[in-house]
């Protein structure tokens, strides 16, 4: 039985709790803009697209990403484990990674608008 | 009054067999008849080899703990009646290697148990003729509920992460650490990092929440881990900040 | 020394049990937040001009995209409704000598969620 403090998992378990509370919050509504708002009209093109350009939402939202990626990976890493699929939910580096490469990507994006 | 009903018992006999099998034992029983009256009827007076364990038959001691129709019960406070199926199925506590009958290896759980250190670590040695360390009723408050463990490793067969992975700390120890983190006479915090947040310690838990449903004392096991896993992750958040004084609270 | 019996658990086990389906339902409501973080990246980068920008709006207003982001909002609900159920769990509050009581915390976290929700569709339909 171990006896040493894992080092990264209260990193890893503040990421996830923040990101489960960002989406908790926020992802039903989001959801509604781009699945309800878009499709029956009632906020224009122009309009969405200067608000996505403003540097404000840029930052609010390669934060989102960030913490919903964060918090999908751990999550989702230990779903596979408790289904029984220990040997992929334990690489622990190939989820973390993913949500790392998606937040840099959502960076480099959000800079180039 | 009196009813009838069928027991269907899980057997293991280590010296005969090599396989478990299930043996019906049809029964009338009493109203007021809990499992355990009825396993005992049946080692008394239809076959004494059936094997299983009990001591106090008042929910106190913790002896007493098997799956009745899949799930993990004290069987001295489950009532006959209350099963309304045609038969009750009675197993051992899932997820423990099995000796006999119902009888399970509980050498795993006794050896995690003191390695949380489950006494009061005060932060300086107090002198006996300072006499008692008072607690008014709040600071008890804090740490009540977490107090009333009886060791039955019910949560422990509700566990699935446990049932997969038996390196898993589990819900019952970890339950125990918090209820001394929280003791205001208590400064053994520290000292219990290393176990509890080890990668075998809280982290494993996904909160399925079935430690805390099951619990016949209304621990709240999964509660504790949550507690930990937030106390723990914002002394390790204030360590950053202030690398020397953060820490144990 | 007789040999012990191991009885190990299923990769099924959490069909067995409604509370164990629920907690495995809740667990992969986080493939929903990966979807959408996904979908955020993709909004920023065609934001960078009009034109790839109109095809995503053309790709929302597709029944795909409609019926995509049914999906989405049964399990962002799904994961809502469980993670304040949670909070009290995380969240235990003193106030003087009693514990503030769970209901009080899930339902403060009930009303920042809708006030959260409200405001957010104000910024973008306001």
């Amino acid at each position: 039985m171990s006896s040493k403090p894992d080092r990264t998992a209260p990193l890893l378990w503040l990421l996830f709790s923040g990101g489960g509370t960002a989406s908790a919050m926020l992802l039903p509504a989001m959801v509604v803009v781009t699945g309800v708002a878009v499709p029956a009209g009632w906020v224009a093109e122009d309009d969405l697209l200067s608000l996505i350009r403003n540097p404000l939402t840029r930052l609010v939202l390669v934060g989102l990403v960030f913490l919903f990626l964060f918090h999908w990976a751990h999550r989702f890493r230990y779903a596979l484990v408790d289904l029984g699929l220990g040997r992929l939910g334990n690489q622990a580096w190939l989820f973390y990674g993913t949500a790392l490469a998606g937040t840099i990507v959502a960076a480099v994006a959000a800079l180039r608008l | 009054m009196t009813d009838q009903t069928v027991l269907e018992v899980y057997r293991y006999l280590p010296d005969e067999e090599t396989e478990s099998r299930f043996q019906s034992y049809e029964i009338a029983y009493q109203d007021d008849w809990v499992v355990l009256d009825a396993l005992n009827y049946v080692k008394a007076e239809v076959d004494s080899t059936l094997s299983f364990r009990w001591s106090c038959r008042m929910g106190v001691c913790g002896s007493c703990g098997m799956m009745v129709n899949g799930e993990p019960k004290l069987t001295c406070e489950t009532f006959v009646k209350d099963y309304d199926t045609e038969t009750i199925k009675i197993e051992p506590l899932a997820h423990f290697p099995v000796i006999r009958d119902l009888v399970i290896n509980m050498d795993d759980f006794m050896e995690k148990l003191p390695t949380v250190s489950p006494w009061l670590i005060p932060d300086e040695e107090r002198p006996v003729e300072d006499g008692e360390s008072l607690q008014t009723p709040a600071q008890v408050a804090h740490y009540k509920r977490f107090s009333m463990c009886i060791n039955c490793m019910l949560c422990y067969s509700a566990c699935p992460v446990y049932g997969l992975d038996s390196s898993f700390t589990g819900p019952a120890v970890l339950a125990l650490a918090e209820r001394y983190n929280l003791d205001s006479r208590d400064g053994g915090k520290k000292e219990r990092a290393g176990v509890v947040t080890s990668h075998e310690g809280i982290w494993e838990c996904t909160y399925v929440g079935e430690c805390t449903e099951v619990c016949p004392k209304g621990v709240d096991p999964a509660g504790a881990i949550q507690m930990l896993k937030l106390s723990y992750s914002l002394d390790w958040a204030k360590s950053l900040v202030m690398p020397k004084g953060g820490g144990s609270a | 020394m007789t040999k012990e019996l191991m009885r190990p658990l299923p990769r099924t086990w959490w069909l067995r049990k409604q509370n164990y389906l629920v907690f495995m339902i809740r667990e992969l409501t986080s493939l929903a937040v990966l979807a959408y973080a996904v979908l955020l990246i993709g909004i920023m980068l065609v934001a960078s001009d009009e034109a790839s920008f109109s095809g995503l709006f053309d790709f929302l207003d597709s029944t795909t995209g409609v019926v995509i982001h049914v999906g989405l909002f049964v399990f962002a609900m799904f994961h809502t409704i469980t993670w304040i159920a949670l909070t009290p769990k995380v969240l235990v509050l003193w106030r003087g000598d009693e514990q503030i009581e769970s209901d009080v915390i899930a339902g403060a976290n009930s009303i920042l969620f809708l006030v959260v929700s409200g405001g957010l569709l104000w910024v973008v339909l306001g």
